[in-house]
């Protein structure tokens, strides 16, 4: 047991390092900056290597092109991907699609869509905002009539993490019968998806317009509440990863800085006054972190803790990823209030982060909820 | 069943049941029982074998004490906080065959409680300049000084004692590590109030106490190196927190939330929540970083836990006294309670008690130069005292 246990580990170590290699290879920060300037606002050969790498279907079953891995493994690629700020439909496909349509139980929309989205000929995103752009998979305010043969949808959502680009988007709806997901394609009539413009330039954000719609039901309409709710707390672990990322490179540009920029004749990471701060970024850091991989784990686990551990992975790691920017600013003095320096990127890519599927005060109150409440 | 060679924690727990099905720790004394744990090895698993140990990782030992204090043993900690935590590791890393012989099992099983002299009136964050002088006289050494702070002092058997040998050396490198009895004629003991009314820490005065050379942990002019094995551990100690979900000072927060709903308020919940939140985060973090660094001893690390605790500690009992609110102002009484622990205090107690987790055992303001210097890398203070001999550093 111990020895599979840091086999495992020894496993995941590797992967990060492949992940941060492709990274600095492939999507240097030059590279993020180019791309954050195009239209997409990513590059479909980044996209096609990280499908190539099978980081897009790790916990997808085999059956599908997966290799079935665990979420556990999957954060630590997450991290990487974080930490590199590398733009794409990561955590719409991978944390959000993939996550429903596994849950889904719908051998004909797993057959449909998961092979296709693993093999990276398919961009996917659920759609359980509402029209302010909050996360509200319990109350969807997009409805769905049956037609007959098929269901047809409308509604506004807005702030869909990235909707712009997608070619599947797997829709939370209000039925008759209860929630449901609902696979609309993009292109189709009724739909319409409109960029919006973010502050962070690194992750896209959309605003779905649905009218009439044509969807399909995937899964059944028992279970489309539960489905959309287990996903949003597994994304919101892998986006909890992605700000772990974001905050450790933060504190590793702000310690680099510390030590090389010298005032008073010393660097002045050498004052305490600076080094306290960084002292306390590298804490709040490694509790954050600690909050994610136990919230990955207790997903593996598969049971009824997630949505505790979730929000606690969720309020913790967003606030440690927003102050650890706010701090790395800081550090960096008057040069890390300039474009020039990548500070903003990461400091812009912590705060838009924080406002994706709940905010930390929408994890806080939900942990409250279930730790303090009657 | 027997185990032979233990490897596996399943090993650890099957020995620690045999333990507990030869010697019942609810009808045997608290020695017979603790003693059995000892010459089992499961005292600290880590340790070798034949001085309570199996030569096995750290991390194991949570199985060993799962099983012996789930069947009502006693934890080892509470019974002899400055001796298991700090003593015991100090004493095989450093002491002589003669003395690790001589002490750990005692000390394991309470029958001798021990304390630490290291902090005095002149000597606190910056421990190093400690002023208690130790002379050699034949096979002894004469030793003349104050130390404070000292925990269970009236009670200890003996004490770690870090006294300087020489003042001629800058200070590092002037200080020696000893074992002192603390019924030699030359110590005396005088309680210390604190402003929460008790007395847990001692005032130790030390008069041409003798000590015997033997009872050197390290050699001479190491003291300081000595001294990190047991501050390291200390911290670590400090710093682990409660292990378990829902435990320790954020348990009585809750009780209290959950007890008084006349007092609850929505700007309360929400700090309880953010309070909350950081207890579990930094009880998940002790658990990571004890599983990482396993049974290479404790790192720096273990200053992450203590120095989040301690001001965990504070903002949870300062939420207990807002939410109190006037009654929070009261005391019941501020008579010397002789021994206390944090969990058992009223809360109005257990505030006050509060300011001092973040001096106890290493101030923030020292903690945070560790994390920064020693895990970030970050450069040491500027200092003026390091390269000059002791005796001629400016002091006041």
């Amino acid at each position: 047991m111990a020895s599979s246990v840091a086999e495992a580990q020894q496993e995941r170590e590797e992967l990060r390092s492949m992940v941060r290699g492709l990274c600095e290879r492939e999507v240097p920060l030059a590279q993020v900056r180019r791309l954050m300037e195009t239209p997409a606002g990513d590059d479909p050969a980044v996209w096609r290597r990280l499908a190539d790498l099978d980081l897009l279907g790790l916990v997808v079953p085999a059956e599908f092109g997966g290799s079935g891995g665990d979420l556990l493994t999957l954060v630590a690629a997450a991290e990487e991907l974080g930490r590199g700020l590398v733009p794409g439909p990561f955590l719409g496909t991978v944390g959000l699609a993939a996550t429903a349509l596994q849950l889904s139980e719908d051998p004909a929309a797993q057959q449909a869509y998961l092979s296709r989205l693993v093999a990276g000929d398919l961009r996917a995103t659920v759609v359980a905002q509402d029209q302010l752009g909050r996360w509200a998979p319990a109350a969807p305010t997009t409805t769905a009539t049956s037609t007959g043969d098929g269901w047809a949808l409308t509604g506004t959502s807005t702030h869909v993490v990235d909707a712009v680009g997608a070619d599947l988007l797997l829709v939370a709806a209000q039925a008759a019968g209860g929630v449901g997901v609902f696979a609309v394609q993009t292109g189709a009539p009724g739909v319409q998806v409109e960029a919006l413009s973010t502050m962070d330039l690194t992750r896209r954000q959309g605003r779905v317009v649905l009218d009439g719609a044509s969807g399909v039901l995937v899964g059944s309409l028992d279970r489309g509440r539960e489905v959309l709710e287990r996903t949003g707390d597994v994304a919101v672990v892998l986006l909890g990863a992605m700000q772990i990322g974001v905050a450790q490179k933060l504190l590793e540009l702000s310690v680099d800085y510390a030590k090389t920029r010298f005032q008073f004749g010393r660097p002045i990471g050498g004052f305490q006054g600076v080094k306290h701060r960084c002292a306390d970024m590298m804490v709040r850091v490694e509790m954050a972190r600690s909050a994610v991989l136990h919230a990955a784990a207790v997903a593996d686990a598969g049971g009824s803790g997630l949505p505790r551990a979730a929000s606690l992975a969720g309020s913790t790691a967003s606030a440690a990823a927003v102050r650890t920017g706010s701090d790395a600013i800081q550090v960096h003095g008057g040069i890390g209030f300039t474009w020039e320096s990548p500070v903003h990127l990461y400091y812009k890519r912590a705060v838009g982060d924080a406002a994706l599927l709940g905010t930390v005060a929408d994890h806080r109150d939900r942990y409250a909820s279930i730790v303090l409440d009657d | 069943m027997t185990v032979t060679e233990p490897r596996t924690v399943t090993d650890v727990e099957d020995l620690a049941r045999a333990v507990v099905a030869r010697v019942d720790p609810t009808s045997s004394s608290r020695e017979e029982f603790m003693g059995a744990c000892f010459d089992a090895g499961l005292a600290w698993v880590h340790f070798p074998v034949g001085r309570g140990g199996l030569g096995l990782p750290g991390s194991m030992q949570s199985a060993a004490d799962r099983v012996l204090q789930g069947a009502g043993g006693p934890d080892p900690f509470r019974q002899n906080p400055m001796g298991y935590g700090m003593a015991a590791p100090t004493i095989l890393g450093h002491g002589s065959a003669a003395l690790q012989e001589r002490h750990l099992r005692p000390l394991y099983t309470a029958e001798e409680l021990w304390c630490q002299l290291f902090s005095e009136p002149d000597a606190g964050s910056d421990l190093a300049g400690l002023a208690t002088r130790a002379e050699k006289s034949g096979d002894e050494w004469i030793v003349t000084g104050q130390k404070v702070w000292t925990s269970l002092a009236h009670r200890a058997r003996f004490a770690l004692l870090l006294a300087r040998t020489d003042p001629d050396l800058p200070k590092h490198r002037g200080l020696t590590y000893f074992v002192l009895d603390m019924e030699d004629p030359g110590v005396e003991v005088r309680p210390l109030r604190q402003m929460t009314g008790d007395a847990e820490f001692n005032e130790v005065y030390m008069t041409q106490a003798r000590i015997p050379d033997s009872h050197r942990l390290g050699e001479v002019g190491q003291g300081w190196n000595v001294a990190m094995t047991t501050l390291m551990n200390e911290r670590s100690a400090i710093g682990g927190g409660p292990a378990m979900e829902d435990t320790g000072p954020i348990a009585q927060a809750v009780s209290l939330w959950r007890t008084r709903p006349e007092l609850r308020s929505p700007v309360l919940r929400d700090r309880l929540a953010a309070l909350y939140e950081r207890s579990e985060a930094i009880r998940l973090t002790g658990s990571r970083l004890r599983g990482g660094i396993g049974s290479k001893g404790p790192g720096a690390e273990g200053t992450i836990g203590k120095l989040v605790n301690a001001e965990l500690n504070q903002e949870i009992y300062e939420f207990c006294i807002d939410m109190l609110g006037p009654e929070g102002a009261l005391y019941g009484s501020y008579d010397t309670a002789d021994e206390t622990t944090a969990a058992t205090l009223p809360l109005q107690r257990a505030f006050l008690r509060s300011r001092a987790n973040t001096i106890e055992g290493g101030t923030s303001e020292v903690l945070r130069n560790v994390v920064a210097e020693r895990l970030l890398g970050l450069p040491g203070d500027a200092r003026n005292d390091k390269t000059v001999p002791w005796r001629e550093v400016p002091r006041g």
